[in-house]
């Protein structure tokens, strides 16, 4: 046991000592600190250089309409004819002219009304425009009708179903999207780090069978020790990468943020907000009750649950990929011969994000999502997307967690098994390149 | 003297390659042991198989009295044919390492570590990595490595090769020293003439089997044909080399020498005496060269494959 412990203690100095690893575990919380940083700074910038949109109005109709807001200032020219208004545009270095023509009846108007810009105008602005139109002919049919906004308020009709459950608990639109993100994210951190420690894994493999070294350590060891020594000791170098990471990059983006003066308030409300979705935001947090109940609904995202199958889930299918991993460092001699057992590894990796994306989101209990989350070595990843919505109940029912951890763990004993003949085999071969078939051969060997 | 190490009856297939067909060795404890046979022959099966990397289909191995098991590795010491060491790793810390992966502690490993180091004049090499050293520098490295633990049995596989003369002949004494101080030692290799001198048992090994075994002076007498390779200054060569072929199986003799003498292989009859031979030499001329041949392992190993 003890030998275990020096092996794994081994691999983790080996690791977290290595030149590259230290810059990349340093560099990557600056990189996209550096980015965030960038983001805010470019949207700062943006947002300063205000654009300049000429008016020409030949109607009656809206000389006060267009007034300057966020994205862009107004001037209003008069009374002069629209190729001279072209000319002072182009040569002001304004950003376009608005060109409303004569007329008595403003649907006429409105229709006739140009827009002319050197390049194709960006969208915010052509938003803010068509709103500003739109607003002001509404009010005018509305006044032709004799309709006051009072009466047209109450005759808003915003309607929203109300989503319940069996048991009468009331649901809430978005929350289930947001579930799946959540165990989304799970699933894709299972699946990264998966396929950069698993290589980690291979390559220190293949560094002993080059450096001829691995004789020796073999005759002191059995090579199962080793290659559990190697994949444990390696996986907590990258835990210990991805704690460094999550805590820097946390503290470093809220003192750039500071130091740049963002308040995290005002580039969070700095995201484009529909006034409508800002309306019912609003009405929802002056509403205690639907406030509440996101809340609530936050709360019962079965957090513990989760953790706990995160971790479970990870561990074994850490454990079966690095083992595989291991098995394949040690079949060849360089890593150029790895490619062709490469793809069929990530393969399964890959199904698994995608049927998550494209199937368990959509219908987290359908049949393939209840296929794949049983599938060994698609299962951590799918059915962590599963889980956001507990274990039982509405959820994900109880015997098919536990058909998917049996299974899982019936697949590491096995994989682990035929991995550790590969390896003890492989690990003393030279010079073979090795195929499907010499591999099968090999885990007939005593 | 008893046997550190007796093998009986081991065999071990690849798939339907067969790496070793029923061989039975016995390994007397503080002896020289020569394991040889060329390349292909299964002297490193063999070797995986007392260090337990591999496991035999059949047979068994019995090591200072019991079945091999996997406490065993302590009295092990083995420098395999492939033999490196971590390339990014301080000389030092692997040294330690390796020495603890072999049971020993740390304390004691430290101790031993700075003997050998003394010893071998690379003390300064401690911090270096590995990377740093030339193949000569890690070679040393290695020895110590496989001799710190103090083990009972000492196993090299082609041990000179890749060595410089130097490094050669230094690993050499210190291996002599450590048979004194009563380590067993196994060398395989497929140069029979690097390790002839130094081995006192051997066993030859061709194509997975055994082909013989005992102590190199009773094989060699066994090999021996009573030949003696003369040199005789005569003015009447063609007419000494007549009479002798009457009484004795002559040949043509090569061998390197100052003068233009005779130079021939002659082969006693049963009954002949060397003393006669020379006598009669003496009488017919200066007698510059009489030698017993006594074949080479090389020579055995060619007539022994001969002969199966």
């Amino acid at each position: 046991m003890s030998k275990l412990v020096l092996i794994i203690k081994r691999e983790y100095l080996a690791k977290v000592r290595n030149k590259s690893f230290i810059v990349l575990t340093i560099l990557s919380p600056i990189i996209i600190v550096a980015m965030i940083a960038l983001v805010v700074y470019l949207t700062k910038v943006n947002s300063e250089e205000k654009r300049v949109v000429a008016v020409l109005d030949e109607s009656p109709f809206f000389s006060h309409q267009f007034e300057t807001g966020v994205e862009a200032s107004f001037i209003n020219f008069t009374d002069i004819p629209l190729s001279e208004a072209l000319d002072s545009v182009n040569s002001a270095g304004y950003y376009g002219l608005i060109h409303v023509p004569s007329g008595d009846k403003i649907d006429v108007v409105a229709n006739d009304i140009q827009f002319y810009t050197k390049e194709s105008p960006s969208l915010d602005i052509l938003n803010s425009i068509e709103g500003k139109i739109q607003h002001k002919v509404r009010e005018d049919k509305l006044q032709s009708l004799n309709i006051s906004s009072e009466v047209m308020n109450q005759l808003e009709a915003n309607y929203e179903m109300n989503i319940v459950n069996f048991s009468g608990e009331k649901n809430l639109k978005g929350v289930n999207e947001f579930k799946a993100f959540i165990g989304g994210g799970f699933g894709y951190l299972i699946m990264m780090f998966i396929i950069i420690y698993g290589a980690f894994v291979m390559r220190s493999v293949i560094e002993e069978k080059t450096s001829r070294i691995i004789e020796v350590i073999i005759s002191s060891v059995r090579p199962f020790q080793l290659m559990l020594g190697k994949i444990i000791g390696t996986s907590l170098a990258g835990i210990t990468q991805f704690v460094i990471w999550i805590l820097s990059a946390g503290i470093l983006t809220y003192v750039t943020l500071l130091v740049m003066g963002v308040e995290v308030d005002a580039f969070q409300s700095k995201a484009t907000i529909s006034p409508e979705a800002m309306q019912t935001i609003n009405e929802a947090s002056a509403s205690q009750d639907t406030l509440q109940l996101y809340v609530n609904e936050l709360m019962k995202i079965p957090w513990g649950t989760l953790l706990f199958s995160f971790l479970l889930y990870f561990s074994l299918g850490y454990l079966i990929y690095s083992s595989i991993y291991a098995a394949i460092g040690a079949a060849v001699d360089n890593e150029t011969d790895t490619q062709q057992f490469m793809f069929p590894v990530i393969t399964p990796l890959m199904l698994a994000i995608y049927v998550g994306f494209f199937s368990v989101f959509e219908n987290p209990n359908g049949p393939i999502a209840v296929g794949f989350s049983l599938f060994p070595l698609t299962s951590p990843i799918v059915m962590m997307m599963r889980l956001p919505n507990g274990i039982g109940g509405t959820g994900v029912p109880w015997w098919q967690f536990i058909a998917s951890i049996v299974f899982l763990i019936l697949t590491f004993l096995c994989i682990v098994w035929l991995a550790s003949k590969i390896y003890r085999v492989g690990i003393l071969m030279y010079g073979k390149k090795p195929s499907y078939k010499e591999i099968y051969k090999w885990l007939k060997y005593k | 003297m008893a046997n550190l190490l007796v093998a009986q009856n081991v065999s071990k297939k690849f798939g339907t390659h067969t790496a070793l067909n029923n061989v039975s060795l016995e390994i007397p404890e503080g002896s020289i042991f020569g394991l040889l046979g060329p390349n292909g022959a299964g002297k490193t099966t063999f070797i995986r198989i007392i260090n337990q990397i591999t496991y035999p289909d059949s047979g068994s191995v019995i090591l200072n009295g019991e079945p091999l098991k996997p406490e065993h590795v302590k009295t092990i010491g083995y420098l395999p044919e492939e033999r490196g060491l971590y390339k990014s790793m301080k000389v030092g810390e692997q040294a330690l390492y390796l020495a603890q992966l072999k049971g020993m502690s740390k304390q004691d490993a430290q101790k031993k570590l700075k003997y050998w180091f003394d010893r071998l004049d690379i003390g300064d090499w401690w911090h270096k990595k590995v990377q740093e050293l030339s193949k000569g520098m890690a070679q040393k490295i290695q020895f110590v490595v496989t001799v710190l633990h103090e083990p009972k049995l000492l196993i090299f596989d082609e041990p000179f090769s890749g060595f410089d003369p130097i490094n050669a002949t230094l690993i050499k004494d210190e291996i002599l020293h450590l048979k004194e101080n009563g380590a067993t030692v196994i060398f395989s290799t497929h140069r029979m003439e690097s390790v002839e001198e130094l081995c006192d048992h051997i066993a030859l090994i061709n194509k997975s089997n055994k082909i013989l075994d005992g102590k190199v002076l009773d094989i060699k007498r066994n090999f021996k044909n009573d030949t003696f390779e003369v040199g005789v200054e005569t003015i009447n060569k063609e007419g000494l080399k007549k009479e002798l072929a009457e009484k004795y199986e002559v040949s043509e003799a090569s061998f390197k020498s100052l003068g233009d003498e005779l130079k021939l292989r002659v082969q006693l009859k049963p009954n002949d005496s060397a003393n006669e031979l020379l006598l009669y030499l003496t009488s017919k001329g200066a007698v510059t060269h009489f030698v017993e041949v006594v074949p080479s392992v090389n020579e055995i190993f060619i007539e022994t494959v001969k002969r199966n």
